[in-house]
């Protein structure tokens, strides 16, 4: 078997799909610190970064120029190579997720039986890059926010995953793309409301952003994990965060928004042929982007919890409700069937 | 040809990862080759189509499990920190991902010359999906799946218990 022979039209569309969608990602990382900055200038009632280019459009780019020209500083008693790879394991993890996001009918990356499953892993293993950072730095700030941080998203990883098994459970399937298409006539918010609430706040908690980002608590932490990181390093960690904000919308469309699909567009929508990628593109994109926004909006009006109140959230009250919310959900099925 | 070759280069991996967690003198060091090891098994099993068995291994290995053993290491601090820092280079960790990836080669050469290579049944694509391992745990054996559930409940109980007991002395 030689290796054309493996370049098949269906292979090349999904490299294409996962290409566009990588591409998509990281620039979304470097828009969505603009709009960051924008929207809470004007939560804020301030103007915001308008100086580079366009409106400040090209404040990203200055940015980003600016950490690669910057000193890397390596801590000299911290372990080298730890600390050098620490930093790119959110990255390839949040990139590993466009693989079995579907953006419109047909295009998605790998069609997985077990795709759910797959983004539930891939997320998991997001806890390195912090935990390593911490431990690689050889600071105490670094340690404690490191392990601060894993503690964290360790906790709100079952809540999540609960709200997700409630979601295959109304799927029927594992793969993502049949949670898609289930979601043709009614999405799954409006079954499931509480399984969408938790995995909101899940979501939120595990992108480390306020309420719950006292991973970098200036007051008792200084920076938390990355306070030894700088230059490119530390941008890729910053970066990491706004692609886990943007993956995290894309999450929450794809399993309680209904994906690419207008709101019970099985009812209404004509036929519009090849028109219809287009209008599954800008529909799942929209979605994104209105729940990346909201958490930016979350961001600048909801003060940070303490550590203690983050914990009893995760585990007295949304890993209950969670499981509770499971059950109703299977009995619900089990009794209409 | 190239999923035997790809078999070859994980399988490995996996052990070479597993000499390693056993012959590295720093704990993290350690717990680091064996989430390698848990990745390499992951890549095995995806190769006989077990996608649902590659994606629990990582999720559950090396998500959860192997992120908890590096959590008690760094908090314990066991080992003379910077003595031993200063022993891990790139060198060491290029020369180890080098050296695995040309011992595959070497291996699947010397496989190929003497006829040896093993092959994937197509009977294999079957067992590893959902709904086949659902089946038979749900069946066949539902007995032996029951009980290691009370096992595990059984445990975190009791490990619950004694931490509860720890702070009630007021140690802690």
């Amino acid at each position: 078997m030689g290796l054309l022979e493996l370049l098949t039209p269906a292979l090349l569309t999904s490299l294409a799909v996962i290409g566009g969608g990588a591409f998509f990602l990281l620039n979304s990382a470097a828009l969505a610190v603009y709009a960051e900055r924008r929207v809470a200038a004007f939560i804020q009632n301030r103007v915001g970064p308008n100086r580079v280019g366009p409106m400040g459009l090209l404040q990203p780019i200055a940015d980003v120029l600016k950490l690669i020209l910057k000193e890397d500083v390596v801590p000299a008693q911290g372990n080298k190579v730890v600390h050098a790879i620490a930093p790119m394991i959110p990255v390839i993890t949040a990139l590993m997720t466009v693989a079995v996001i579907p953006f419109g009918d047909g295009l998605v990356g790998a069609n997985l039986n077990v795709g759910v499953l797959y983004l539930l892993a891939i997320t998991s293993l997001g806890v390195y890059g912090v935990t390593l950072a911490g431990w690689a730095s050889n600071s105490k700030y670094a340690l404690l926010g490191g392990l601060r941080a894993a503690a964290q998203m360790l906790s709100y990883e079952l809540p999540m995953g609960m709200a997700v098994a409630s979601v295959v459970l109304l799927a029927g399937s594992l793969s993502v793309v049949e949670v898609v298409n289930a979601q043709r006539d009614l999405w799954f918010v409006f079954v499931n409301p509480i399984g969408f609430l938790i995995f909101f706040i899940a979501a939120l908690a595990e992108a480390n952003r306020t309420p719950f980002d006292l991973v970098e608590a200036e007051q008792e932490l200084v920076g938390g994990y990355h306070t030894e990181y700088s230059s490119m390093k530390f941008g890729m960690f910053f970066l990491a965060e706004y692609m886990h904000v943007t993956i995290g919308s894309m999450l929450i469309t794809t399993f309680f928004f209904g994906g690419y699909h207008l709101p019970f567009s099985s009812h209404w929508l004509p036929d519009i042929g090849n028109w219809k990628i287009l209008l599954d593109i800008t529909v799942f994109l929209g979605k994104t982007c209105f729940f990346a926004f909201s958490y930016i909006w979350i961001r600048w009006t909801i003060p940070r919890f303490k550590y203690d109140q983050l914990m009893r959230l995760g585990w007295s009250r949304l890993l209950p409700l969670s499981i509770v919310n499971f059950m109703v959900i299977a009995i619900v099925l089990w009794m209409m069937r | 040809m190239l999923t035997t070759y790809l078999f070859i280069l994980l399988a490995t991996f996996a052990v070479a990862s597993a000499v390693a967690t056993i012959l590295s003198r720093h704990a993290v060091t350690s717990a680091l080759f064996l989430v390698l090891n848990m990745v390499s098994l992951a890549g095995v099993y995806l190769l006989l189509k077990a996608q649902y068995l590659a994606v629990i291994q990582i999720l559950v290995y090396a998500g959860a499990i192997m992120v908890l053993f590096l959590f008690v290491i760094m908090l314990l601090n066991t080992d003379k920190e910077e003595s031993v820092l200063k022993q891990i280079s790139l060198k060491m960790v290029v020369s180890f991902l080098l050296g695995t990836a040309v011992l595959a080669q070497l291996l699947f050469a010397v496989a190929g010359w003497t006829d040896t290579l093993p092959m994937i049944s197509a009977a294999m694509t079957e067992v590893g999906t959902v709904e086949a391992i659902g089946d038979q745990l749900f069946t066949r054996y539902v007995l032996p799946f029951e009980l290691t559930g009370i096992l595990l409940t059984a445990a975190v109980i009791g490990a619950l218990l004694i931490a509860q007991h720890h702070n009630k002395k007021g140690t802690s």
